[in-house]
């Protein structure tokens, strides 16, 4: 088996990222140009001055776009990460960040705010608490229910619990979409179920930094145990791992991530999946190397398809899961026909 | 080391499947678990390799309790080969023998891969190492997750079954592979002949209790294999080597 080294990979794509931050702010419908971009963002950082007649652009591009980037390169390897663990905990290589119904469960507390305007008290940042609070809840839902006293949580279990509570959930979220008078939420509610990083605000982008930082860090650091877990619980208990438990943690982590990743961009569907497939085809299935390489994939994939939701129908905004959908599958599809990788050995 | 079983019990829900079973393999003894599919072999070695945690009774390994030691430490001591073996995703040779190295504290890069690349030496796999584990062929996974074990360097080996679907030749390679270890091993074995030839002592298991045990050739006697196993078994002696080996056949059905 061919295998790419990690290291040019993992520099590779941080010097692409750069870039393409880079891209995404200078990339935009309305027509800013390249040179007032470089700059704002010189302005911003050094500290210097604009003029007056430069505000609006400034605001643009340092108010609208920037973190908008940001956020999608964080909200990127968020979910690139989260599948990676998502697949080995389940030890299923279909599961993505939403198998455990988590995003469809934040779906219905984000829809109860955009269509029936639940949490006004909180002004802006009703719609990502109750994103957030609802994932967690609908995340305790699946545990309590697909946990048994006598296996702990099995890998089964969990999809199958996952995937049915995630039908009751868009069925809540369906009925309120019906019911909702106006036409306009409805719509706002569909950008939401397929995902969008129109509303990003600096606000957002520490609270889903660190989340994902850290979430990042604690996987990297249990590579090695993930590797065991992907083999099987009794190999697993074999090596000195405990599965039930590094299962339980696991959940945790997925579920913050999740939680806080959807909160701010809704539910952008199948980085999570295809990303890390992408990147065991590239790099192999140690995870080891696949939780350097697999995150920083992500957040490049997501801040271009962001960029192309902006460009392909401006001024008018596609949802940003679309793009990765239209991008994603036939790009996965070439490289799974090309072979040399086994799907779960078959 | 010395490996003991002392009075363990199983339950899964309101079944008991193991009940009071003690057993001692000692430093360097290779002990064979035989019995009927379902008589709690596995469910045994399960408890030994701490994937389960017994109702009642300890695993001691040289008088220390497994179940009361730290994951890691009693995973530098014993390694084992469960039945699983499926993986659903493709690492490959090189990279499920460094598997062993996990249980390792105070490691370097260069020790690890050292240490690795003598246990694939030793079993044969050195031309394997960048092969997809998911595409070998049984005997090569076998002889493979035995490098895994040898990277863990262990004192304890437990094997569940380590030759189904193997071919007679990979049977008796991957038996002698671990009987040349010197390790001292537990392992349920399916195939009583290979277990006889193999094996410094056997344990017969049934419903889930310790039925008979000692040296191979007093244990597998025609009464026990037609009541435990319940087939006729016929003792003859190998025509070039002496050796006891058992045939086989149905026990006539009782006629109404």
């Amino acid at each position: 088996m061919r295998r790419i080294p990690v290291p040019p990979v993992a520099v590779g794509l941080v010097l692409l990222l750069f870039l393409s931050l880079l891209c995404g702010v200078g990339l935009g419908a309305s027509g800013v140009g390249w040179g007032q971009v470089f700059r704002f963002l010189w302005a911003g950082v050094s500290g210097g001055t604009i003029r007056a007649d430069d505000l609006a652009s400034y605001t643009i591009v340092w108010e609208l776009r920037l973190p908008r980037v940001v956020l999608a390169a964080v909200v990127g390897a968020g979910l690139a990460a989260v599948g990676v663990a998502v697949q080995a905990m389940v030890r299923n290589a279909l599961a993505d960040p939403f198998v455990l119904g988590i995003s469809s469960g934040a779906a219905v507390g984000a829809n109860a705010v955009i269509l029936l305007g639940a949490f006004a008290g909180l002004g802006v940042w009703a719609l990502s608490v109750s994103a957030f609070v609802s994932a967690l809840a609908a995340m305790l839902l699946v545990y309590a229910v697909a946990r048994s006293a006598a296996h702990g949580l099995t890998p089964l279990r969990l999809i199958l619990t996952g995937t049915a509570l995630a039908y009751g959930f868009e069925a809540v979220t369906t009925v309120m979409v019906f019911g909702a008078a106006r036409g306009e939420a409805a719509r706002s509610a569909m950008m939401w179920l397929l995902g969008s990083l129109g509303g990003a605000t600096w606000a957002q982008v520490p609270i889903a930094g660190v989340t994902v930082l850290a979430g990042w860090a604690w996987l990297a650091r249990r590579a090695e145990s993930l590797n065991a877990l992907a083999m099987g619980d009794e190999t697993a208990a074999a090596l000195g791992v405990q599965p039930a438990r590094l299962r339980r943690e696991l959940f945790l982590v997925t579920a913050a991530v999740t939680g806080t990743v959807v909160a701010v961009s809704g539910a952008i569907g199948f980085v999570g999946l295809m990303v890390p497939h992408v990147v065991r085809m590239l790099v192999g299935a140690d995870h080891r190397r696949v939780l350097v390489v697999a995150p920083l994939a992500g957040a490049v994939l997501l801040v271009w398809a962001d960029v192309l939701s902006r460009l392909l129908l401006a001024p008018a905004e596609l949802p940003v899961g679309v793009i990765t959908a239209v991008v994603g599958v036939p790009a996965f599809l070439l490289l799974m026909r090309r072979g040399g990788y086994a799907f779960g050995g078959r | 080391m010395r490996l003991d079983v002392e009075g363990v019990s199983v339950d899964a829900g309101t079944v008991r499947l193991v009940e009071d079973i003690t057993l001692r393999v000692d430093s360097g003894a290779f002990v064979g678990l035989v019995g009927p599919n379902g008589s709690g072999k596995s469910t045994l070695l399960r408890c030994v390799y701490r994937a389960l945690r017994p109702a009642e009774g300890a695993v001691r390994l040289d008088d220390v309790d497994v179940h009361g030691m730290e994951p890691r430490a009693a995973a530098r001591v014993l390694a084992a080969l469960p039945q699983e073996s499926s993986a659903e995703f493709d690492f490959t040779v090189a990279e499920v023998v460094a598997m062993g190295r996990l249980p390792h504290r105070e490691r370097t890069a260069a020790g690890d891969r050292n240490i690795c690349a003598a246990a694939m030496e030793r079993t044969g796999v050195t031309h394997l190492a960048d092969r997809g584990f998911l595409a070998l062929s049984g005997g090569e996974k076998q002889r493979v997750l035995i490098a895994r074990a040898l990277a863990q360097q262990p004192r304890v080996l437990v094997l569940d079954e380590p030759t189904n679907h193997l071919d007679i030749a990979h049977q008796l390679d991957v038996l002698s592979l671990v009987r040349s270890s010197g390790l001292t091993a537990l392992a349920a074995l399916h195939d009583l002949n290979l277990a006889a030839a193999h094996c410094d002592l056997l344990y017969v298991i049934a419903r889930g209790r310790v039925v008979a045990s000692g040296p191979p050739h007093d244990v597998l006697q025609p009464g026990l294999l037609a009541e435990v196993f319940g087939v006729r078994a016929h003792p003859v002696h190998h025509p070039e080597t002496g050796a006891v080996q058992l045939l086989f056949d149905l026990l006539p059905t009782p006629s109404r």
